[in-house]
């Protein structure tokens, strides 16, 4: 194949013989906007897709997750290696990722993490595989992902969030639950990924 | 040289399968639902964008930055690919890309792969390929899925299966899914249950997956694919080995870039503020996702395109499909009468450059099916000059023909009659009254300069309208 290496970068040489010139990028878009409330702001796009997103405050986190876990009937839940103690409330079986097998992480109710940095303008989550998160099969075979953010992870534009990112890291944005609207256009939630996304801010 | 499979085989040029699909008024009441619902969408997504006009510029700059020296980022990215775990593929066409994933496939004892989403492989043709080498290709995205079982062919870019409506899918379902249920109802929720439980098993026991790429990034090797639905996250993480096939255009320098094209794409394309998952890997990474994974880079037509000081704007494009959506002629034909995995306007200038072959007929008839109405302009994330590539494109269809042949003399009259606005709307003023007159639809006669083109081939002509009146109608209606 490397004869096909040869041939293509001769051809792409042969095709800029013209030297075209590109400019300079212009980088005059905005890299940041202020927002008074970002956590309001973030809470208000990501409910847009259809998750279920709530203010805590620190104290009220292990509370909350339970509550959530109860409501959406998960009692076998995953947890990623990293995640915090307080998060990992008694009243459910957790699951540690020793790995898991993949059929183990099919029987699985839920999976709880937490993020890397969240995008308020866009409602995005960014998981980075760090050890709140865990590899990115936790997050994509348990129907249900509860996600819990830090008031200080959160960003109010793109360029911020990429920003703060090691892109060679395995990312995944997340934008509310999966969605396909290929049948009329008509929005339908939950295809192959998680069908629900529960999203928790700590206020700080 | 092997024909281009960017064009598909045994289907008519472009005035012909328009005429047909003119007359198919089920597709064209599809078709409007759906580019006026993603249009308006659309302008309400991008509306929200105080920087947007600045984005594109960016955009279109980084793209062409990375064109100007193509070879400089492919090499870049070559070597942060390789230093991360992964290898590295070159393939000079279709045959060859098809050749080097059936051998991959074939070396992970895979009969059976599954697919992102992805026009480069659509483009290639890659899914029959690899059934004559006895490897089954599974589409995971819901719509190439409808249009896979249906053994059909896609429309758009974005939503391939736009042209079918629920009740058909759902006999492609019962027809085609064993486990489908007796009593599967139409809506579009059981639709996609039923998808989920027939996908399901595959995604679990896959051992190669094949997807394109979005975006590379040439100093890092970093891969990006964005999505809605999560299969592609289901096939870009569970399986052994992952086999990516990108254009060499996809690139761009540096991850800083990323931060225009994240915001550009989504809200062209699904008019979204972020589509549902993106998904981005470098290399191999140990314990997380596929441990063997394969990058091939693909040429077929690129470099010729590349070539074209005009044309090679094309090769910015990021497929967002947000000028299919504002093309009164897609609208109104339907995408697989462009008879090309490449349809609307991009189609129209993407898919004769990459097949390079005058003798192309299909692709040669491309760049005159365009009313030049600027439209596919204004909405581009990357500011591609669609019209001027059109007149361009024509100009060299012209010149290709030699100048005494009927096919020349037509060509060149349709394109003066397009280049000029008003002889353009006259002639059309003649046709729209010419078809009340043939209730069949088709106009096989028109005044001069259109007889030139009808003396040799019918006229496809829509209904009473002229595009630009119908235009001009519907953007009022647009912004009331
Ligand atoms: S040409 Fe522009 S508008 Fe059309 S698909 Fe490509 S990027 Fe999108």
């Amino acid at each position: 194949m490397s004869d096909a290496r040869t041939a293509i970068l001769h051809r792409v040489r042969d095709a800029l013989s013209d030297r075209p010139m590109a400019g300079d990028i212009p980088r005059d878009y905005d890299l940041h906007r202020d927002y008074p409330d970002l956590l309001e702001l973030a809470q208000e796009r990501i409910a847009d897709y259809k998750a279920d997103v709530r203010r805590v405050s620190p104290a009220q986190v292990g509370t909350e997750i339970t509550a959530a876990l109860a409501r959406r009937g998960a009692a076998r839940v995953i947890a990623p290696p990293g995640l915090p103690t307080d998060w990992r409330t008694p009243e459910v079986t957790w699951l540690d990722d020793t790995p898991l097998g993949l059929d183990e992480l099919d029987a699985a109710d839920a999976v709880v993490t937490g993020c890397a940095v969240t995008i308020a303008e866009t409602g995005t989550i960014v998981l980075d595989a760090g050890p709140t998160q865990g590899r990115r099969a936790l997050t994509l075979v348990p129907d249900y992902h509860l996600c819990v953010i830090e008031a200080h992870q959160v960003v109010a534009t793109v360029p911020e969030a990429l920003a703060r990112l090691d892109t060679t890291r395995p990312l995944t944005f997340i934008s509310g639950p999966s969605a396909t609207s290929d049948i009329e256009l008509d929005r339908v939630e939950g295809v192959h990924g998680p069908r629900t996304l529960d999203v928790l801010l700590i206020e700080s | 040289m092997a024909r281009n499979p960017v064009t598909w085989m045994g289907v008519p040029t472009f005035p012909k399968a328009a005429q047909e699909a003119l007359g198919d008024s089920q597709l064209r009441s599809n078709l409007r639902h759906a580019t006026h619902t993603i249009r308006d969408k659309r302008a309400a997504a991008v509306g929200e964008v105080p920087d947007w006009e600045r984005l594109r510029r960016a955009g279109e700059a980084i793209k062409d930055e990375t064109l100007a020296h193509l070879d400089t980022y492919l090499q870049k990215l070559e070597a942060a690919v390789t230093s991360r775990g992964g290898v590295v593929h070159w393939a000079r066409d279709a045959a060859e890309a098809n050749a080097i994933v059936l051998k991959l496939a074939r070396a992970a004892g895979a009969d059976e792969v599954v697919k992102v989403k992805s026009m480069a492989t659509a483009e290639i043709g890659l899914n029959e390929a690899l059934e004559e080498g006895g490897v089954t290709a599974i589409e995971t995205d819901l719509a190439e899925l409808i249009v896979q079982l249906g053994n059909d062919r896609p429309s758009h870019i974005l939503v391939p299966a736009i042209h079918r409506n629920r009740s058909e899918v759902r006999e492609i379902f019962r027809n085609q899914m064993p486990e489908a249920p007796a009593d599967l109802s139409s809506e579009p929720k059981a639709l996609a249950e039923a998808a989920r439980r027939h996908l399901r098993k595959k995604f679990l026991s896959a051992k190669v997956a094949v997807s394109g790429a979005n975006f590379a990034v040439a100093d890092t090797g970093s891969i990006m694919v964005v999505e809605s639905e999560g299969n592609g996250r289901m096939c870009l993480t569970l399986p052994q080995t992952l086999i990516t096939v990108m254009g060499i255009e996809k690139l761009v320098p540096t991850s800083r870039d990323l931060e225009v094209f994240l915001q550009l794409l989504p809200r062209s394309s699904t008019a979204e503020r972020m589509n549902p998952y993106t998904s981005m890997w470098t290399g191999v990474t140990p314990g997380d996702g596929p441990q063997e994974f394969h990058l091939i880079l693909l040429d077929n037509g690129r470099t010729a395109t590349l070539s074209d000081p005009v044309g090679r704007q094309a090769l910015r494009c990021i497929r967002c499909s947000a000028c299919l959506n504002v093309c009164p002629v897609y609208e109104r034909t339907g995408g697989q009468s462009y008879g090309s995995v490449y349809p609307g306007p991009i189609g129209a200038i993407l898919t004769p450059q990459l097949v390079d072959d005058p003798h192309d007929k299909q692709a040669a008839s491309l760049p005159f099916a365009s009313s030049l109405c600027g439209a596919c302009f204004e909405v581009c994330p990357v500011r591609i000059d669609i019209p001027e590539v059109l007149t361009h494109l024509r100009a060299r269809a012209v010149a290709e023909k030699s100048k005494m042949s009927p096919e020349a003399l037509a060509m060149s009259a349709m394109a003066t009659m397009f280049a000029d606005p008003r002889k353009y709307a006259l002639a059309q003023r003649a046709g729209a009254a010419a078809a009340k007159l043939a209730p069949s639809g088709s106009v096989s006669r028109l005044p001069f300069p259109g007889s030139r083109w009808t003396a040799t081939r019918d006229m496809p002509m829509p209904a009473t309208e002229s595009f630009r009146t119908w235009w001009k109608t519907n953007r009022k209606d647009s912004d009331e």
